[in-house]
């Protein structure tokens, strides 16, 4: 039996927003068709045939890193950046932070690293043609220009807010006009744009725009600083979180956080498939890393 | 490939193939079921269930070790209701053969449980998880003790019908596993899944602090491999008519085989299942390999076979 394997349409929720984006996953050895860096990130392009036509913007790549019979055995999750259905091509961005992303570094085109992919629920779009700001640290703008371009499709203007510590950890910036109406750089030592943080540029932009929905990528704290502030402006947020993952396909259970579900209770959810978007109200922020009391099944609530 | 049959029987319960999801790494099957079809395994083993829905313990849950991982999950889990209600029966209605696991916090949970789920439809067997290391106090896993561990195997096995076997997942953190599996059995298991993770601590770099939120967690994958296999050989030495599942870093065909040579009649694919999805169904075709580049033609004939001296024919 070969390592590609054939799939059914799968038996979870469809989403609400997206039909297009319940058919499941893939696991495919992808082919590297080129890696190079930007910034001090590695955007890497790999050939995985069907992935593309799957993927709907906000959705992950988990790689299996190290090749066959690794030590390294949990999967590499990123969001995935572009896709081309044309040439069966999905890219992603990282950043090099410890042995699993210092090995994908190294690929080379040819190589094979297996992908399993798409995974989890994507940014839902809005109904209507709706004034947006989406705003992205580091390079969680990846799934952003995909965004962008299906928000612009549905008539959305589109505000892109990119913000780093400084510009080489900026991604995207020079083809963030090609997709947005409008364009605001942050860096927090001011080398470009705005000096600051993201959060910074919103509420200027929120009045002047009439934006009336936010989404965001990017470390936690800057989800939890941007749904702050779109809850302030009382505007929708959808917020793609960042969490420590095993498995990516919802198996392991170790990439929860508490979030408030439609029936008004705190669950432990995963974010692998309940996420990684999640609306940015419903994410208890401050609790990540805790288990609030509230949560079902929580050791006070005598769920031990 | 084609000479070999994989059906195997363990413990009176026929299986097309001897390779099982472990507990806790195939969640209930659905998210498997979208890489491959659940239905051609041996058999899932669910996620061990409890009475009440759970939170598990705070993040980080996890971190990787060579070869291996740390997690600290607590057992999260929506409770023997919702269980009951959404997972068993989609995977009844799958075809697949469905291995309940349970945890309890007392010996009256595990027998409720045991109760519950014996009486449901579909089950093929229950595995008594009483070796999970992620637990608040130490003094919890039963699997430590050989009276506390055949209490809860005497309580939970009046409550599930006789045609049901009842496997007692093991810790390999003890003293003398034998001792544990010999208690086990005279309470009443029908046979032994070994073994469960074996407890860990990891430190961040950073913080200088312990990486896992529950402090510390139980140690799984490959690196556990050789430890699992010493303590299958043990028991199956002691006790070699008892039906053992083989359970500890399985990623390949040969791996498998390795448990089956030290005594285990099947096995359970667990943590390689993060890294690789589609594991469970590579390991028995692989199992299906390694079996018919040796000439065997069954996975039975190779149980124990590593005790037994004589040539390799």
């Amino acid at each position: 039996m070969g390592h590609e394997m054939t799939m059914r349409p799968s038996e979870s929720v469809t989403h609400p927003a997206d039909a297009g984006a319940d058919r499941g996953p893939l696991q495919t050895g992808a082919e590297v068709v080129s890696i190079r860096p930007t910034g001090e990130y590695v955007l890497l392009t790999l050939r995985a045939p069907g992935v593309a036509e799957r993927t709907r913007p906000g959705q992950f790549a988990a790689l299996a890193v190290g090749g066959p019979g690794s030590s390294m055995l949990l999967r590499r999750a990123f969001s995935i950046h572009r896709v081309d259905a044309e040439t069966d091509t999905v890219e992603i961005v990282f950043a090099v932070h410890g042995k699993g992303t210092a090995w994908l570094a190294e690929l080379r085109p040819g190589d094979s690293v297996d992908v399993a992919a798409p995974l989890g629920r994507p940014f839902e779009l809005p109904e209507q043609p709706t004034s947006c700001v989406l705003v992205a640290g580091g390079y969680g703008s990846a799934p952003m220009f995909g965004l962008a371009e299906r928000l612009r499709e549905r008539d959305c203007a589109v505000h892109l807010v990119l913000g780093a510590a400084s510009e080489p950890r900026l991604f995207g910036v020079a083809e963030a006009e090609r997709v947005a109406d409008s364009v605001t750089v942050t860096t927090e030592d001011g080398s470009v744009g705005r000096r600051g943080r993201v959060t910074n540029a919103l509420p200027d932009l929120i009045r002047r725009a009439q934006v009336r929905a936010a989404y965001a990528c990017g470390p936690m704290a800057m989800l939890r600083a941007v749904a702050d502030v779109a809850a302030r402006h009382d505007l929708p947020s959808q917020c793609a979180v960042e969490e420590a993952m095993a498995c990516g396909v919802g198996v392991c259970m170790t990439c929860v956080l508490p979030v408030v579900g439609d029936d008004g209770r705190t669950r432990m959810t995963r974010s692998c498939v309940d996420g990684p978007v999640f609306a940015g109200h419903r994410v208890h922020w401050d609790a990540i890393g805790t288990i609030p009391d509230e949560t079902v099944g929580a050791p006070s609530e005598g769920g031990r | 490939m084609s000479d070999v049959d994989l059906t195997t029987d363990l413990a009176g319960l026929a299986l097309p193939n001897p390779v099982m999801t472990a507990s806790g790494c195939a969640a209930a099957g659905r998210e498997l079921d979208q890489f491959f079809d659940v239905a051609e395994l041996g058999a899932v083993v669910t996620k061990s269930i409890m009475r009440d829905p759970r939170s598990g313990r705070p993040t980080p849950r996890m971190a990787e070790t060579p070869s291996g991982m740390l997690n600290s999950i607590g057992l999260q889990g929506p409770g023997i209701d919702a269980f009951l209600a959404d997972d068993l029966p989609w995977l009844v209605q799958r075809g697949a053969r469905t291995v309940v696991s349970i945890a309890g916090s007392s010996v009256g949970e595990y027998a409720e449980l045991a109760g519950r789920v014996g009486k449901s439809a579909g089950v093929s067997a229950i595995e008594v998880n009483i070796s999970c290391p992620n637990v608040e106090n130490r003094g919890l896993v039963f699997a430590c003790d050989p009276t506390q561990a055949s209490t809860v195997i005497a309580a939970v096995r009046p409550e599930v019908p006789a045609e049901i076997p009842v496997f007692a997942k093991l810790s390999p953190d003890v003293t003398d596993i034998v001792t544990i599996a010999e208690s086990v059995m005279s309470a009443g298991a029908t046979g032994l899944s070994m073994i469960n993770t074996l407890l860990g601590i990891a430190i961040d770099p950073d913080t200088l602090r312990p990486v896992l939120g529950g402090v510390t967690g139980g140690l799984s994958g490959p690196a556990i491999r050789p430890v699992a296999l010493r303590c299958v050989w043990q028991v199956h030495a002691a006790m070699p008519d008892v039906p053992i599942i083989g359970i500890g870093g399985i990623r390949t065909g040969f791996d498998a085989l390795e448990f089956l040579l030290a005594g285990a009649t099947a096995v359970q694919v667990g943590t390689v299942i993060f890294h690789d999805p589609g594991a469970p169904m590579r390991v028995v075709a692989g199992l299906a390999g390694e079996l018919a580049a040796r000439g065997f033609g069954k996975p039975a004939e190779v149980v124990g076979l590593a005790h037994r001296g004589g040539d390799v024919a």
